[in-house]
């Protein structure tokens, strides 16, 4: 897994190294996986700017609390965008090689991570952790 | 335009529009970055933040803008790695600046 992750990560900066392996896939799926990348990096740009939203658009809450959601969801977000190129390049590197596309349990995380953000909203909002 | 052979799927087109969602998912990304930027005042860290935010936006603008350029061919060649870690790395920045700024 990790060794994977090294590989992958190698691949991003050696641009030729992708097209040494394997035969050059149908266009239209290489179109797919990017478009599928693209809408990776639409959700990394969405938890930015909830994480931008939270910051000025809740002045109300205390200092902590604000702070904390903002910086969880940037972090979020910036995890979204590496792994949208980690990805997308693993995916590319398999179907040249007409393997089985790659499995990830990251959306199963991401989603939990939305969740729990969601549930934290309604604490808030509920019990009132607003300062002053 | 549409040359001898035409994708009936429109996948070229699907592509094509997938990049000008994303710019303007950045770009009100960008808008909020400066929408920050008045929000925390003058200091050196926020407009330095915001001038950064801005480059990145350019950034992606200009990476998004080669891509829908080649949007054009009829079988378009393979996103280029450079491309991709271009457009994440964009994000990423927008973020950290963000961060710096939220403090």
């Amino acid at each position: 897994m990790s060794g994977d992750f090294v590989r992958g990560l190698r691949l991003w900066f050696a641009p030729g190294r992708i097209r040494e392996e394997g035969d050059t896939p149908d266009y239209r799926f290489s179109l797919a996986n990017e478009r599928t990348f693209l809408a990776w990096i639409r959700t990394a740009l969405a938890l930015i700017g909830g994480g931008f939203a939270v910051d000025q658009f809740l002045p109300g809450l205390a200092w902590g609390v604000r702070t904390g959601l903002a910086l969880g969801l940037l972090a979020a977000g910036v995890l979204c965008a590496l792994r949208a190129v980690n990805h997308w390049v693993r995916c590319e590197r398999a179907m040249r090689r007409g393997e089985d596309l790659p499995v990830s349990r990251f959306p199963a995380l991401i989603s939990l991570v939305v969740a729990v953000v969601a549930v934290a909203m309604v604490v808030v909002v509920l019990f009132g952790w607003e300062g002053r | 335009m549409t040359g001898p052979v035409r994708d009936p799927g429109l996948q070229p087109e699907r592509t094509r529009l997938a990049w000008r969602r994303t710019t303007l998912a950045c770009t009100v990304v960008g808008l909020l970055a400066v929408r920050q930027g008045l929000y925390v005042g003058t200091s050196a860290v926020g407009v330095l933040a915001v001038a950064l935010s801005l480059l990145a936006w350019l950034g992606f603008l200009s990476a998004a803008h080669r891509r829908v350029s080649a949007m054009g061919a009829s079988e378009p060649a393979t996103l280029s790695p450079r491309l991709a870690v271009t457009a994440a790395g964009c994000t990423v920045a927008l973020a950290v600046f963000a961060a710096a700024t939220v403090f």
